[in-house]
């Protein structure tokens, strides 16, 4: 449309140009590349970024966190928190892999349920996932108590369900089929791995749905005034339950990626994975208070994190160290991102 | 009128003769992103005098208002407080300086109390450093005593009206002390009680030879109160008069460069079938008894002071809080409407009272604030939105009501109070509603728009729609309405025809 016929009689200074807000955290993450490389080149005197395996795993390394990351946006969007996609990983991964275990186990979960198809046993996990989420969803819209304190008892339940689930063995021998899942192909040279490809697909199935279904539309609705959004006629309760049953059922899945590349299934799986995904939104520019968040965003604070790993193993610093700076690093990229923001804002 | 009185009464009223202003601003220019906000205006403000800002809705006045109170730094232009350069650091810092503001849109913490919220960063302190909740109950006490309040002062701000709210930020910015006090469009969500109330505030302010700008789309305020008067046009300074040389007509000319209609006449329209119909209607503690019918094509206005139950009983027929007792009919058939989403299903609109806490939106754009609610029910194919479509409509919707804006993509939080408005009123035109409700569908809304409003609603009760409309301004609801409710301390007190209706009648009826 153009402006003019809607500024009518304003002082219009011709149209302006709206970069979209990804742009400035893209520029964060060049900047920390571009830092690895020469670091790089000073310290260990090879590249950085010119190492495709190394390209490769990053992505993979993230790639788990990426999924939970997408779904904690939505919640996180609709001035939500989600503490318990960690322990739904967990969770998942132990309940996908106990059903794909092979008969050559002699000490299998389900001894009369093994050598399935796979898809038994990433229903599963799916299933897990989506069920833990609505549980969180139904919590926060019928008791309306707050999601801090709703996912945090899923949190610390989820979590003791995985170790009760095989009194904390863990599942392994699994079968090829499912662990399939898990594997690298080589695309045009480039080896891509599979959760690479699933975290890219739901990445661009959720900004899809946020930005273009009336699924989008409520979601940011409900974060940036749920007073306003109920007057709208919008039904608050249903719809969150809705947005944590996604984040849960992203959660299950990221669990059965996560079971099909260890090919086991271990309880531990996921700890802190919450935190990783949490800062991931927040770096990409998703707000706390609600309202304001994109998946592009997400998906560069993803790989900024991923970025990190990489190039402090790289550099060979130390893994305290790492920790250390990596805190450091989120903090800063936040601050610099509001920054900017603030600055377009005022102008 | 009372000039004379007061300027005797109050020699600090002349500090004009000896050339001193008050408050001095001069060439101040205001960019924002894709607008000139203000484009090298100026104003001048006596002591003991109230100054009235006028313009249409968008001209920059808030603007204006939020430079002198140190929200914004202006571009450029110089500043003079009591003949002195000036450069305000903050709002901390305007404060300091004595320049208070009370907001176009309340700006009080809603889950403390009346005396929390006045006292805020001021609050008296026992020996140990903690907060001496009885001085600062009694300090609430004399302030209110002082005003003629009478609020509560331990209640949560959450509880009270839009109204009573708006008389905390009153007397929250008279506890300042200031010598200048701005208030922008104190009025528009006063019933004509709390207005005279404010206007004995003022008054007695102009006396203590405070300066005050007084920001209004109300005419006769202006003659009312205003002892000088600037005009604003599309971020220009149009002229400085005094209220006594110029008239309505001047006014508006001035404002809005063109010729308009200043109030529209409602049209005659044939009368249908009942559409809504509340029957004993009870909200426990709010109101009781309600009973009501709309008809289609019918605009039923509804008259009462603050505090009365009106806008309350609008939101329980729109289902906001379900009603406790009675029943509500549409079209003939027994409805439970138990939420805003039940009440949409059956061709229900309801406009809010306050646009900032159940209107807007403010983190999203202008686009996306019209077409919030007509979502549910239209322009959604397959889950997805039909944004192409709804664009092309809600700008031409937008436009029907002259919202002013560089681009639809706009954030809504950097439009004018009174543009705002008008995107509400977008968004449930947009749904194209049977019944419809208003609550103060006017307010902040400069005359010209103002008109083409009016003419909206008369034209959509002329397709059949029942129309329900609550407004403070008795010009409004006796111009617009065929039929008027009055209500009295949550009770129908009586109804009134177009033909019988007056200002006084209502009044009776309002006040019992
Ligand atoms: N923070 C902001 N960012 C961008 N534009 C802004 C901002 N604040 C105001 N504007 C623009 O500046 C112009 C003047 O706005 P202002 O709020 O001063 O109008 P006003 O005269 O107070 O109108 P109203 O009668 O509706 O309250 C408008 O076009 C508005 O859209
Ligand atoms: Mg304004």
């Amino acid at each position: 449309m153009s402006t003019n016929e809607i500024a009518g009689s304003a002082n219009v200074i011709g149209s302006k140009k709206r970069l979209p807000p990804e742009v400035s955290i893209l520029g964060v993450l060049i900047g920390i590349a571009i830092v690895f490389e020469i670091l790089g080149w000073i310290f260990v005197g090879d590249s950085f970024l010119a190492n495709k395996q190394r390209l490769s795993i990053i992505i993979l390394q993230v790639s788990v966190i990426g999924i939970i990351a997408v779904g904690v946006t939505q919640v996180i969007i609709t001035a939500g928190v989600d503490l318990s996609s960690g322990s739904v990983v967990g969770l998942a991964a132990m309940v996908a892999a106990s059903l794909a275990q092979t008969s050559a186990n002699p000490r299998a979960v389900y001894p009369s349920l093994t050598d399935m198809s796979p898809i038994w046993a990433i229903l599963a996990g799916l299933g897990v996932g989506l069920l833990a989420g609505m549980v969180n969803g139904s919590l926060i819209a019928r008791t309306k108590i707050p999601p801090f304190i709703a996912t945090l008892g899923m949190m610390v339940s989820a979590r003791g369900l995985a170790k009760w689930y095989t009194l904390g063995q863990p599942v392994a021998l699994l079968d090829e089929s499912f662990t399939w899942f898990g594997k690298s192909f080589n695309i045009m040279g480039f080896p891509l791995p599979l959760p690479v490809i699933v975290f890219l697909l739901v990445a661009v199935i959720f900004h899809i749905a946020l930005g273009y279904t009336r699924y989008g539309k409520f979601t940011y609705a409900i974060g940036a005034n749920p007073q306003a959004a109920r007057v709208s006629g919008i039904n608050i309760g249903g719809h969150l339950i809705k947005v944590y049953a996604i984040a849960g059922l992203l959660s299950g899945l990221a669990g059965v990626m996560t079971a099909a590349r260890a090919a086991s299934g271990q309880p531990g799986m996921g700890v802190a994975y919450e935190l990783d995904a949490i800062a991931a939104a927040v770096i990409g520019g998703t707000s706390l208070s609600g309202g304001v968040g994109r998946i592009t965003g997400t998906v560069i604070g993803t790989i900024i994190l991923g970025v990190l790993t990489s190039g402090f193993t790289f550099l060979k610093v130390g893994a305290y160290y790492q920790e250390i700076i990596k805190g450091i690093i989120i903090v800063a990229a936040v601050i610099i991102d509001q920054h900017r923001q603030n600055k377009r804002k005022k102008a | 009128m009372q000039d004379t009185g007061t300027m005797e009464a109050a020699p600090a009223g002349g500090a004009a003769v000896d050339g001193g202003y008050l408050l001095e601003v001069e060439n101040v220019r205001k960019e924002f992103p894709g607008v000139v906000a203000l484009d090298n205006v100026q104003l001048r403000l006596k002591r003991g005098s109230v100054h009235a800002l006028m313009g249409e809705n968008g001209a920059g006045k808030s603007t204006l208002m939020k430079i002198v109170a140190g929200i914004y730094t202006p571009d450029s232009g110089s500043f003079k407080l009591r003949g002195e350069d000036i450069k305000l650091r903050g709002p901390l810092d305007a404060l300091e300086h004595g320049i208070a503001m009370i907001h176009q849109e309340l700006n009080l913490m809603a889950p403390m109390t009346v005396a929390e919220n006045i006292w805020i960063r001021r609050e008296p302190t026992s020996r140990f450093g903690f907060i001496d909740h009885g001085e600062m109950r009694r300090k609430t006490v004399a302030l209110f005593k002082r005003l003629n309040i009478d609020i509560d002062p331990d209640i949560q701000v959450g509880t009270l009206s839009v109204a009573s709210r708006q008389m905390v930020e009153i007397a929250k910015a008279v506890s300042y002390e200031s010598d200048v006090l701005i208030m922008d469009e104190p009025t528009s969500a006063l019933t004509e009680r709390e207005v005279d109330h404010l206007f004995t505030i003022i008054r007695a302010l102009r006396e203590q030879g405070k300066g005050i700008i007084y920001i209004t789309h109300k005419m006769n305020e202006l003659f009312e109160i205003a002892d000088e008067c600037s005009v604003f046009r599309d971020g220009k300074y149009i002229a400085t008069k005094a209220s006594t040389e110029v008239t309505r007509d001047d006014i508006i000319h001035m404002m809005v460069g063109r010729e308009i209609t200043q109030m529209f006449p409602k049209e005659e329209v044939p009368i249908g079938d009942v559409v809504l119909s509340a029957k004993g209607l009870t909200l426990k503690g709010v109101f009781t008894d309600v009973s009501f019918d709309v008809r289609a094509g019918e605009i039923l206005g509804i008259a009462g002071l603050v505090g009365s139950g009106r806008s309350n009983i609008a939101e329980t027929i729109f289902g906001v809080t379900p009603a406790d007792g009675g029943t509500i009919e549409l079209f003939g058939k027994t409805v439970r409407i138990d939420s805003p989403a039940t009440a949409m299903k059956h061709g229900m609109a309801f406009l809010t009272e306050d646009r900032k806490e159940t209107g807007c939106f403010l983190l999203l754009d202008i686009q996306e604030n019209t077409q919030m609610a007509v979502l549910q029910s239209g322009y959604v194919k397959n889950g997805f939105v039909q944004q192409k479509q709804l664009g092309t409509d809600s700008v031409e919707i937008s436009q029907a009501l002259r919202v002013k804006t560089p681009d639809m993509a706009e954030p809504i939080i950097n439009l004018s109070g009174g543009n705002q408005q008008k995107v509400l009123i977008a968004r449930w035109l947009l749904t194209r509603p049977k019944i419809l409700i208003l609550d103060e569908p006017t307010r902040g809304i400069d005359v010209g728009a103002k008109a083409e409003i009016h003419r909206l609603i008369s034209k959509l009760a002329g397709q059949g729609v029942g129309v329900i409309m609550i407004s403070s301004e008795m010009p409004e609801v006796l111009g617009m309405s065929d039929r008027i409710m009055v209500v009295h301390e949550g009770r129908v007190t009586g109804f009134l025809d177009r033909a019988e209706a007056s200002q006084v009648k209502i009044m009776e009826l309002a006040s019992h």
